[in-house]
């Protein structure tokens, strides 16, 4: 029997694909598999991967598959394993604040249901309007919600995965404090499908906060807006978020391109084209926020700051969301665009964010950045084109930043680039000390490197 | 044991670092648990580099070894389960670097959980995870058990709070997972090391966030007539969002019991009382506080009182942070048990405890961490009757089946250690054991490193012993 036909035998005809054009969709970095099945179970999707464990065939599963290109090209690719059908609430406890779900299930469909109950997920992630919950945490993309809520680790009670033998397990549990066993779902937040396929996951839910209110805050250099993250941080004000974006940024997300991805205006005031621009949102009742605003616009003049600036209520949408694409517009506003994710300790960033304008600018590359105040810091490279010259500049900049980045005591990754460039750049930075150990979780949850084989850290 | 083993072990550490003696081994054959094992012998590193030597040692001599902070764990985690050595982190108890700026600590595994937070107090800052021996117990063992503490309801437990670790495994190499700076690439080695209960490797160094101590705190006590208000109460702050930085739950019986002993105020005769922490700013503490004593006096709560000074509120909080050694006091020995369910079920679950109780015979009192589901009932037993003590052991496992039936966990706090091994089938199933128990063959492969412990063994009947809880040296979180 063909790969197609006993797909076909498991999931239904209805559900698998072995033609173009619909197979494009599909493609990773120019790769394209030979079958696209959509299991409506986790039981379809074990026997999915056994069939495939059995045969060899390399499966990659997908959501919406808005991030496959992160990473590194797969090894192989002969079945997308399309998880959207997957899209079901499994449970909802509100007034327990816990959530379970299919992993395919979208961001935004799944946001609705919690705003039924004024409760949220904090994923603010880049994609956000197509985006699966699966692919969100698989990647494991960040979301400036992170400075008061955490990441998706802080907030995975549990999950079911089918692991590359076709086996399904779970770990965790569906309560707000749990040590019983290993937290083998940790290991899948950011894995890139290389693990396991996740099935189910359970989260924690939050109360949507009553109020929110965004300021933004401009100065003539990183450093100086870097000074107000500190103040901020040694002062007893918990924002929601904190974002530094760099001229370039501005000039990228008030574009007509990033207009097309997120719309709605951003005025120039909220972020100007000649500035550094520190965007910072509270949450909580009104007393508070004018607590915040006072406190802040205190702060921001001691800083240097040059504008102030309050956002108007129609105004927080657009920001939030532009801000939040930075990422896909960033993509968009290059053909060679290759983005730097780093992180490092924040008293760092200011060097970090100099040390990244340097390499851009020393090799003629535009670039943006946008730093969030835990440390992160995403670097996007913009050369006019991607031919080879544009591609050696890139691997000279990247070289140099990883390099100096790892100097700093941080740690660089280059997720997105054009996928013919990244046998040449370093995809995931420096060689680390702690392969082997991941080497040795690769073999166990996938013996036979059938799950999205290559991809990750080290090949795996 | 080998005796060239404990020379070798003596040329490493000096005659100083090992112990070998029987009467100097005894404090070592225990826990905060109910169980018990005898090592071979106890060695004291001074550093990274000794408990590499010792792991190397322990390999070439086959022993098996464990390791240990303070003891003050519940499940028999630091226990040597199969004999062998016993390694006691307690003399390397430095706190290696504290960056102010950038609100990071890195310590050894021998610093006291407390130790820190005052070392750091003048900054500001704090580590937020709070187990209630956190006067005792270190950040290794915290580390290894990933544990929790009152305050965790806000603030996150163990594993929120850590970034990196050097660690040695049990083959002897040495490895530094994740970094002072958050997100590193790769599988997080972190995570699934924090909270593996000491089987996957020795941690020597960890890297840990510190936080901002709150600009403002109040702290309430509510009285409740009956203990079905109490859990409404708690179930109504939860669903309207609100999260207190710490919402405890204390019955008649472990009222009575703490306040003859620290004499903290509280009402002696009232079916509960909650005890809650709401922090942050001095505007959102205002009105959160009123907030909750709303919802406490809704459900008929005749008192809600609030705290007027940090005097007032330090007491009230050692009426929680000393309530074992309370019940100690009462019940020369208890059983101290751990359970997870959703907060929607609180008032359903105390229900099934106190019939649970009525069955085998015990009052069983409750004292917890009601904000996040974290169940403690205490099961107060004459340690020198055999039949009672199987009695208690049989009410804890169907306590525990409860809380699973509820859809909760088998522990949220203490571990599976040597206690709850045999319950974990009722919660996995047998391939998602086996992937854990890979997990473990995967670093532990020689499974030299705390041996017996998380999955199931064929558990000899009567292997765990009753002991006086006056031994007990620090409360549980």
């Amino acid at each position: 029997m063909t790969a197609p036909s006993r797909l076909a035998s498991i999931s239904g005809p209805s559900h698998v694909v072995s033609e173009s054009p619909e197979l494009n969709a599909y493609e990773i970095c120019g790769k394209r598999p030979a079958a696209v099945v959509r299991p409506g179970s986790s039981e379809e999707v074990a026997e999915i991967v056994k069939f495939a464990a059995a045969e060899k065939l390399a499966v990659v599963p997908s959501g919406a598959r808005t991030k496959l290109s992160m990473g590194l090209t797969p090894r192989q690719y002969d079945v997308a394993l399309d998880m959207t059908r997957l899209d079901r609430v499994v449970a909802y406890d509100p007034a327990d604040l816990t959530l379970g779900v299919e992993s395919g299930i979208p961001l935004h469909k799944l946001a609705a249901v919690l705003a039924e109950h004024k409760q949220w997920l904090p994923l603010a992630v880049p994609y956000m309007e197509r985006a699966t919950v699966g692919g969100t945490i698989a990647s494991g993309v960040d979301t400036p919600l992170r400075q008061m809520y955490g990441t998706a680790r802080d907030y995975v009670l549990g999950m079911e995965f089918v692991t590359g033998k076709g086996v399904t397990a779970k770990s965790g549990g569906r309560v707000v404090k749990n040590v019983t066993g290993y937290d083998m779902h940790k290991l899948m937040i950011g894995a890139l499908g290389t693990l396991g396929v996740m099935t189910k996951i359970n989260f924690r839910t939050f109360p949507l906060p009553v109020a929110t209110r965004g300021f933004a805050a401009s100065f003539a250099s990183a450093g100086r807006a870097l000074e107000l993250r500190h103040a901020i941080a040694h002062s007893p004000l918990r924002p929601q978020a904190v974002e530094i974006l760099s001229p370039g940024a501005a000039k990228i997300v008030g574009s007509d391109v990033a207009a097309r991805i997120a719309p709605g205006s951003l005025g120039s005031e909220v972020c100007s084209k000649a500035h550094w621009t520190l965007a910072v949102d509270f949450s909580g009742h009104e007393k508070v926020l004018d607590r915040c605003e006072r406190d802040l616009r205190q702060m921001g003049e001691k800083c240097g700051g040059e504008s102030f600036v309050v956002l108007a209520p129609d105004q927080m949408l657009p920001a939030a969301s532009r801000k939040r694409e930075f990422i896909p517009i960033a993509l968009a506003s290059s053909p060679g665009a290759t983005i730097v994710k780093m992180s490092v300790l924040p008293t760092r960033m200011d060097e970090l964010l100099a040390t990244a304008a340097r390499a851009s600018e020393t090799n003629s590359l535009s670039w943006a950045a946008i730093a969030r105040g835990v440390g992160v810091i995403y670097v996007a490279l913009l050369p006019k084109d991607r031919s080879d010259e544009a591609r050696l500049r890139v691997i000279q900049a990247t070289d140099q930043i990883l390099f100096e980045c790892a100097g700093l005591g941080g740690n660089a990754t280059i997720p997105w680039s054009p996928a013919e460039w990244k046998s040449s750049l370093k995809v995931w930075g420096l060689e680390r000390g702690d392969i082997d150990l991941m080497r040795k979780l690769k073999a166990l949850f996938d013996p036979l490197g059938i799950l999205s084989p290559g991809r990750f850290v080290g090949g795996l | 044991m080998d005796s060239r083993l404990l020379h070798e072990l003596k040329k490493l550490l000096g005659s100083e670092g090992v112990l070998h003696e029987p009467e100097d081994l005894l404090l070592y054959e225990y826990d905060g648990s109910v169980e018990v094992a005898k090592p071979a012998c106890v060695v004291f590193p001074r550093a990274t580099e000794d408990v590499v030597e010792i792991v190397k040692l322990a390999n070439r001599y086959e022993t098996p070894l464990v390791g240990r902070g303070a003891g003050t764990g519940l499940s028999g985690g630091a226990l040597a389960r199969q004999g062998g050595i016993v390694v006691v982190f307690s003399r390397m108890n430095r706190v290696l670097e504290v960056d102010v700026e950038n609100q990071r600590a890195t310590v050894q595994p021998g610093v006291v959980n407390l130790d820190l937070s005052v070392a750091v107090a003048h900054t500001g800052l704090h580590f937020a995870p709070d187990p209630s021996s956190q006067k005792a117990c270190t950040i290794g063992g915290n580390v290894s058990e990933n544990s929790g503490g009152p305050h965790t309801l806000a603030y996150g437990v163990t594993t929120n709070h850590v970034l990196g670790m050097t660690v040695v495994l049990p083959t002897g190499e040495l490895v530094r997972l994740g970094s002072a700076a958050v997100d590193s690439p790769g599988y997080d080695l972190t995570g699934l090391f924090v909270g593996s209960e000491g089987t996957l490797a020795l941690v020597t160094e960890i890297t840990v966030k510190l936080t901002r101590l709150p600009e403002a705190v109040k702290t309430l006590l509510a009285v409740f007539d009956t203990v079905d208000d109490a859990t409404e109460t708690v179930a109504e702050i939860t669903r309207r969002g609100i999260t207190p930085a710490a919402c405890e739950m204390f019955d008649s019986w472990t009222i009575r019991a703490v306040e003859d002993y620290v004499h903290a105020g509280y009402p002696v005769g009232a079916a509960a009382v909650l005890l809650i922490d709401v922090d942050g700013l001095r505007e959102a503490v205002e009105s959160e506080a009123e907030e909750v004593a709303d919802i406490c006096r809704l459900h008929h709560a005749p008192e809600v009182r609030v705290a007027r000074d940090a005097a007032e509120r330090d007491l009230l909080w050692k009426g929680r942070k000393n309530a074992f050694g309370a019940v100690g006091r009462i019940s020369p020995t208890y059983y101290a048990m751990d359970g997870v369910i959703p907060r929607t079920k609180l008032a359903a679950t105390l229900r099934r405890l106190a019939e649970i109780g009525a069955k085998y015979g015990f009052e069983i009192g409750n004292i917890f961490h009601a904000g996040d589901g974290n169940l403690h009932p205490l099961i107060p037993f004459n340690g020198r009757d055999r039949d009672e003590f199987r009695r208690a052991i049989a009410a804890g496992t169907e306590i525990i089946r409860c809380c699973i039936e509820m859809g909760g966990a088998i522990t949220g706090e203490h571990g599976v250690g040597m206690e709850k091994d045999h319950l974990m089938p009722y919660l996995f199933s047998a391939a998602d054991l086996e992937l854990m128990r890979g997990v473990r063959d995967a670093f532990n492969p020689s499974g030299l490193l705390n041996p017996g412990k998380i999955f199931p063994t064929a558990k000899a009947c009567g292997e765990i012993y009753a002991r006086p809880a006056a031994e007990t040296s620090a409360p549980p979180a």
